[in-house]
């Protein structure tokens, strides 16, 4: 049976109710919009790259405790990250919320809690939403990224 | 209504949902299947499966038979005036774009459709497409903040110009009931046509076309303990008789030569191609099943049911009741302050409690309320008192996870 206290760990829950890096960046050099329009979870993703180095990160929109919590963890994962670092956390996160991997083998400190959503099906988009808006901004992409759409 | 032996009627009732007794509590979604409609469809692929309207042979005289005998039971269940009105289509979306598709081929440039805010996806979108068509343009009569309609400002929006009113009886994501027959009589005085969606309101309040005096009326199978893929699609016969066909095929000819067809006559020219003929004759036996137990008793049982939910739902700390309306039905639309309705519906789920948590089809109803997603309880004729509780105390877990915000 699916452990609710996996999925709801207390770093999820906490970023859920208190997100780090939420709101506008001005700064910003980079946008993208992710959309599920299931569930119909928006969040706007603001990036500001200099030399190829993710000087900044923040975002706005709302969404369930999943989305939410998993943008906030991401846009602290980011801060200082190189284009190519980004892009390798990128597959590591990804590999770990569609249970591509056991939860607990990548190196990925906070960003593992994500891993709780291997057991929810039908929750692993809202862990992924943020990741692909991230993927979005650093190709500058300008149509926003949607949760139904490809994939 | 003795709702015990009602639930020994559903199969589906006994499974276990990660252990726990499952609590179905996702019925506008759609409903579970009486045996004896499930019966009913298994026996008919045993032991009668012919193409109808076609075959000499026996099976298919026999398949034929129960499939108009089906149409008769439906006409009987809304009251319409003969069989020839009744269309049978895949669900309620079919037979709205029926309409929109045939008798929208009357509509021109500066023409409108009188719509409301609290309708499904499904009676915007076919609109839209047929004003984009047509150059006509979609009119929205406004809800209030208890999600009741407001019939004033609808009135106001009726006009010389108006053809096409459709309108839900049943609103899937607030419960609202809408006054249809007052509603219907002032369209119908400035000569517009009004199609009414029943999808909701079929299962829990009982039709009655000529009462109501609506020109369409579309319900879904799946959601009045039938199969899915079948629906109907009701139209006065004046009104079917003089629109063009929908879909073009084999069953809805007279005569094909290259240089001319002619039309079936009702209800045929409206059902191109072989038809769900064992959805069509599983719904006869919902039907049956339904008006054994009785609408009335059924509507009696599930209001209490509503009324029980939402004395409990007062007493929830941070609840918010979204639609709120003086005359409501078996849907109970939720939101809880600081939790998503995404993470409610998976910790329900968890103790075997299935809603819905999301928009409901319904995007504008949530931008009128201004929220993304509401958790929906809707309820059916198997519900029970101590489900309704199961749903409150599972409520209580979301909150050990989530707690009121202070």
């Amino acid at each position: 049976m699916p452990d609710l206290s996996e999925l709801y760990q207390e770093v999820i829950v906490d970023h859920s109710r208190r997100p780090h890096n939420f709101g506008a960046l001005p700064e910003a050099t980079h946008h993208a919009e992710g959309f599920n329009p299931l569930c119909g979870d928006r969040l706007t993703l603001h990036l500001q790259l200099t030399d190829g180095v993710i000087r900044a990160a923040r975002f706005e929109g709302s969404g369930c405790a999943i989305s939410t919590a998993s943008a906030s963890l991401m846009t602290e994962a980011l801060k200082g990250k190189t284009l190519g670092e980004a892009q390798a956390l990128f597959t590591q996160v990804h590999a770990l919320v569609t249970g591509a991997v056991p939860a607990d083998t990548p190196p990925l400190g906070k960003l593992r809690a994500l891993g709780g959503v291997q057991q929810f099906p039908a929750r692993v988009k809202c862990a992924t939403l943020a990741w692909h808006t991230l993927q979005a901004a650093l190709r500058g992409e300008q149509a926003p990224v949607s949760t139904e759409e490809g994939a | 209504m003795n709702v015990e032996r009602v639930r020994q009627d559903f199969p589906i009732l006994q499974r276990r949902v990660y252990g726990r007794p499952l609590v179905y509590l996702d019925n506008a979604a759609t409903s579970q299947k009486p045996r004896a409609v499930i019966d009913c469809e298994a026996r008919y692929y045993a032991e009668s499966n012919a193409n109808i309207h076609r075959g000499l042979h026996a099976l298919s005289m026999e398949a034929t038979d129960a499939y108009e005998a089906a149409r008769e039971r439906v006409r009987r269940f809304i009251n319409a005036a003969a069989r020839e009105e009744i269309v049978f289509v895949r669900g309620s979306t079919e037979g709205i774009n029926l309409v929109a598709a045939s008798l929208g081929q009357r509509l021109k440039p500066g023409d409108e459709i009188l719509i409301t805010e609290m309708e499904h996806h499904s009676n915007i979108v076919p609109w839209q497409l047929l004003c984009e068509r047509s150059g006509a343009n979609l009119r929205v009569a406004p809800i209030d903040d208890t999600g009741e309609l407001i019939v004033e400002a609808f009135e106001r929006l009726l006009g010389p110009r108006t053809r096409i009113v459709a309108l839900t009886q049943l609103s899937n994501a607030l419960g609202t009931i809408n006054p249809a027959q007052r509603l219907i009589a002032r369209a119908h005085a400035q000569g517009a046509a009004v199609l009414i969606d029943g999808a909701q309101a079929a299962p829990h309040l009982g039709v009655d076309v000529q009462a109501l005096d609506c020109d369409f009326y579309v319900f879904s199978g799946h959601k009045i303990y039938g199969p899915t893929g079948i629906g109907v699609l009701y139209g006065k016969r004046a009104l079917l008789d003089a629109m063009p066909p929908y879909q073009g095929g084999g069953d809805m000819i007279r005569q094909v030569t290259f240089a001319k067809t002619t039309y079936n006559d009702l209800p045929y020219k409206f059902e191109a191609g072989t038809p769900n003929i064992a959805g069509v004759i599983a719904l006869g036996a919902a039907i049956d099943y339904v008006d054994a137990i009785g609408l009335p008793a059924i509507a009696q049982h599930e209001q209490a049911l509503l009324d029980h939910a939402t004395e409990c739902a007062h007493k929830v700390p941070g609840l918010r009741l979204i639609g709120t309306a003086g005359a409501k039905a078996s849907i109970l639309s939720f939101v809880l302050e600081g939790v998503h309705a995404h993470d409610v519906g998976t910790i329900l789920d968890q103790h075997g409690v299935a809603v819905r948590s999301g928009h409901h089809c319904a995007m504008p109803v949530m931008a009128h309320f201004g929220v993304p997603a509401t958790v929906r309880a809707s309820f059916a004729m198997y519900n029970t008192h101590d489900e309704v509780d199961a749903l409150f105390s599972a409520l209580r877990q979301v909150r050990e996870v989530f707690p009121c915000p202070t």
